[in-house]
């Protein structure tokens, strides 16, 4: 008798492994999310030095039309840092490719989901694929060896600029805009397809009234997940968008994006320098940029969801 | 316009969009093989790569590619299957998950530069790593870890709740059921994830210009001690990857036959993503019929 | 019961034997080979001449190994006056990069690079005075035909801000004088392809990258070429720093004096587009002034 009291009383062998399991994976999750604490308490103390320990004004630095951190203004006794032409430039790259690539995208999703359901995903599934899985530098080679002396000749300038970025751009998310809309598309039931229909829909009457209107939500998710990539993508855009940290007059020429200056710049400047600091506030912008869109998706998703 | 017309309209659109996309991917495909194939040969994917002189390969470049993997791998892929374990079996609705999703989130949004640029500072500098193969897989596992995760996690969602009632009802714990049951069912979808994102990490320069470096110093190929400063294993030494050399000599190179090197190491590494592509359909498809058929 | 003990026997044998082959390996290690490890951090420019140096230097000194990476001139000095890296290249004078106490920086100067003005073959121009690229650079005049040359207009290409090659020229070139803002390019080759492509266009670039697809412009009527530049004629030249934080260590002293050596000043260096150090028949301090040797 005593024997199986002890056995009741005791967490079983089974509880056991389950406590385990749980703790090991929760350290795994709770890991990867120190680490990106760390990354923002890191990225944040650098970028709001430029604010705090050099006295930058805030509003210099976001409206601020002239970028060149090594002079001093007259004027005002601080440096040049206003970082709007590349905040310009970074979101006019992200919204251009975003609308090219979106009509892209859905196209090839109902391809593959609606219209040749087999055939379709056996065909643009790896195509998709691959061109996640295809390098930045090596589109920024292509980009540079094959769009911008197209649009040399096709225009005036010097090939390089916003129209560069932004072809190379759509390139890029593409498949991530495509593969995350097939996803939506997948997950809308099968039964507004069939009730669409069975009421004498056409099949494009059903997709655009109803299987495009259910998966709405999803759709954007996927957008802002593309402008999300398209908004940190470094090395491509480099390489084709001209690096002038001017507004941005045309989109034939030169502009520079967030990321464009950081790169550039961040091996010539000195580690706790105001012309370095501000170039981790530009990280900062471009790290909170990432936080804003993450909101938006999860704002569309809760409004998907109350629906 | 009738009803009719308009479906015909919009289906002819929609085929020529995809084909459109197909068209740019093999184009792509193409200009890269084209130009790089002719440069291919045995000695440049062996020979050490020559700072101003012609004839230099890619062959520590090559190697410094697969070994940083491997190390990123080792290292994220325990860490990302017991994250999306969690989030997929034990994690409930609550403030707490959704943060760390939202931390995730961010995490791959990330622009990989802003990972370099930390791993540089914190790994390189302050750890005192240096330019080593460990501070790039370091920074490649901040890289990769969110991509692993969310696929992990898909592969486990994807197995029905049946599985897991029917472990329940055996009376297995919820552990032994996740080792037992739900991943070796998950296994095939895991390891398509997993190669899939190998491909991605192959390809990464800009988390690694400021953590593994832009230098390939001479290995010694006889000399495989991880601890000996010339072996292509130790993972002190500075390593600079394929992606990474493309990256330099694009930038700042001054070899008489740079075009036909950049041509050709980009399309060592693109054939090199589309064999992990292939492999990763191959090897998923295989894992499912043998974990299927038994 | 037997089998639920299996998972962790095999662990334990295998994290044993894993344990045991790194355990044997690290006592197998080639101790003489991990003697001396000189980490050099900086100058893109400067990197594939030390890196090369470096792999000349570690044949002739087994157990030396030369450890060199890129960064840029920012990095490369402000990680050496940390004391984070044994040696710092740079492209500018520690005294012109903002943020750098130059007084614990110890200054080798290892290798001179000219600089040219690169100019599109369609713009009809050789020569340019101090005057004129001055008013080129700083958007006073726009077309060609202003300063003499074909009806087409200035397209201006710079370098990357704060990069050494864009500091030499703004301060020899343009009297100090701040281009205006056009586009910037980080690389010499890739300066050098958009000038060849691009009517109208100029820029600057090293010596080691002038060829027959650009036209190297003249200065004042002086042609930049080696002899122009040893002998004090063309101004628009700098060195290339080494920087040791401090008196260099026993190692590090002896990497530096092979560095600027008969021998590789005499094949390495020009052969990288270089100027040899021992060909200068003058000198200049930070300050710009310039003393016969």
């Amino acid at each position: 008798m005593d024997n199986i009291t002890k056995k009741l009383m005791q967490r079983s062998e089974s509880t056991r492994k389950d406590t385990f399991g749980r703790v090991v994976s929760l350290t795994a999750l709770i890991l990867i999310g120190v680490v990106v604490v760390a990354i923002f308490a890191f990225v944040l103390s650098r970028g709001l030095s430029t604010f705090f320990k050099d006295g930058v004004n805030v509003k210099d630095f976001l409206f601020g039309t002239t970028w060149n951190p090594s002079v001093t203004n007259p004027a005002t006794k601080q440096p040049y840092v206003g970082a709007l032409p590349m905040i310009i430039g970074s979101f006019l790259v992200t919204f251009l490719a975003a609308i090219v690539a979106t009509p892209f995208a859905i196209g090839t999703a109902l391809f593959m989901t609606e219209i040749a359901q087999k055939r379709g995903a056996k065909i643009m599934q790896p195509i998709i694929e691959l061109l996640v899985g295809i390098p930045s530098v090596v589109y920024g080679f292509i980009g540079l060896t094959v769009v911008v002396p197209f649009i040399r000749t096709i225009t005036s300038g010097s090939g390089f600029g916003i129209l560069s970025g932004t072809i190379v751009l759509f390139v890029m998310i593409l498949p991530t805009i495509t593969s995350m809309t097939v996803d939506t598309l997948k997950s809308v039931p099968r039964y507004y397809r069939e009730s669409a229909l069975a009421i004498g829909a056409t099949r494009w009457q059903m997709i655009y009234k109803v299987i495009l209107r259910a998966a709405t939500p999803g759709i954007m998710t996927a957008i802002v997940f593309g402008m999300a990539r398209a908004f940190g993508e470094a090395l491509a855009v480099q390489m084709v968008i001209g690096n002038a940290a001017l507004m941005p007059t045309g989109l034939t020429t030169p502009a520079s994006t967030l990321t464009s200056v950081l790169t550039m710049g961040i091996g010539n400047t000195v580690m706790g320098s105001l012309q370095n600091d501000v170039l981790w506030t530009l990280a900062m912008i471009l790290l909170l940029m990432s936080l804003v869109f993450n909101l938006i998706v999860r704002a569309i998703g809760r409004r998907g969801a109350m629906k | 316009m009738n009803a009719k017309t308009a479906d015909k309209i919009a289906t002819g659109v929609i085929y020529a969009i995809s084909s459109i996309v197909a068209l740019i991917l093999f184009a792509m495909l193409g200009f890269i093989l084209v130009r790089g194939v002719p440069h291919l040969s045995w000695h440049f994917l062996t020979s050490p790569a020559r700072a101003f002189e012609a004839g230099g390969g890619i062959g520590i470049q090559l190697f410094n590619s697969f070994y940083l993997l491997i190390l990123a791998m080792l290292i994220s892929f325990p860490i990302a299957l017991g994250a999306a374990i969690y989030l997929n079996e034990y994690a409930q609705k609550n403030r707490f998950t959704a943060i760390i999703r939202t931390a995730i989130e961010i995490l791959s949004s990330l622009p990989s530069v802003v990972v370099g640029l930390f791993g540089f500072l914190l790994f390189v500098v302050q750890f005192k790593l240096g330019f080593s193969i460990l501070s790039g897989a370091i920074a490649l596992t901040l890289f990769n870890l969110p991509l692993l995760t969310r696929s992990i996690e898909t592969s486990l969602a994807q197995i029905p709740d049946l599985q897991r009632e029917a472990g329940a009802a055996l009376g297995l714990s919820r552990w032994e059921t996740v080792l037992h049951v739900i991943l070796p069912a998950a296994v095939p979808s895991i390891v398509t994830g997993v190669v899939l994102s190998a491909g991605r990490v192959f390809g990464e320069a800009a988390a690694l210009i400021y953590t593994a470096g832009q230098s390939a110093p001479a290995l010694n190929f006889a000399d495989w001690n991880p601890f000996n400063i010339s072996s292509p294993l130790n993972p002190m030494r500075p390593a600079e990857t394929l992606a990474v050399h493309i990256w330099k000599i694009n930038s700042e190179g001054i070899m008489p036959d740079l075009n036909a090197v950049s041509a050709g190491a980009s399309a060592v590494l693109i054939i090199v993503v589309l064999l992990f592509n292939f492999s990763a359909r191959k090897l998923g498809m295989k894992l499912y019929k043998k974990l299927t058929s038994a | 019961m037997s089998k639920s003990y299996r998972g962790p026997i095999v662990c334990t044998i295998v994290a044993v034997a894993v344990a045991a082959a790194f355990g044997t390996a690290y006592a197998m290690r080639d101790k003489s080979a991990s003697n001396t490890s000189i980490t050099a951090v900086g100058s893109t420019a400067l990197q594939p001449l030390v890196e090369a140096a470096g792999e000349e230097y570690a044949k002739d000194n087994l157990g030396t190994f030369i450890n060199v990476q890129g960064g840029g001139t920012g990095t490369g000095l402000s990680q050496v006056s940390q004391g984070a890296v044994d040696i710092g290249n740079s492209d500018v004078f520690a005294e012109e990069k903002e943020g750098i106490n130059a007084k614990k920086l110890v200054d080798h100067q290892v290798a001179v690079v000219g600089i040219a003005p690169l100019l599109n073959k369609k713009n009809g121009i050789k020569n340019l005075t101090t005057k004129q690229l001055t008013a080129v650079f700083t958007g006073k005049v726009t077309n060609w035909k202003e300063v003499g040359g074909n009806d087409q207009k200035i397209v201006i290409i710079n370098r990357a801000a704060g990069s050494g090659t864009r500091a030499t020229f703004e301060k020899w070139g343009l009297h100090g004088a701040q281009s205006i803002e056009a586009q910037e390019q980080d690389s010499s080759g890739m300066v050098r392809s958009i000038v060849a492509t691009t009517p109208g266009a100029i820029s600057y670039a090293a010596f080691g990258y002038i060829d027959n697809s650009v036209v190297a412009g003249s200065v004042n009527g002086i042609k930049p070429t080696k002899q122009n530049v040893v002998a004090g004629k063309y101004a628009i030249w700098s060195y290339e720093h080494v920087y040791t934080n401090g008196t260099p260590t026993k190692p590090v002293a002896q990497f530096l004096k092979y560095l600027t050596s008969k021998k590789i000043q005499s094949t390495l260096v020009p052969k990288l587009g270089y100027i040899s150090i021992h060909d200068m028949k003058i000198s200049r301090d930070v300050n710009g002034q310039v003393t016969k040797k």
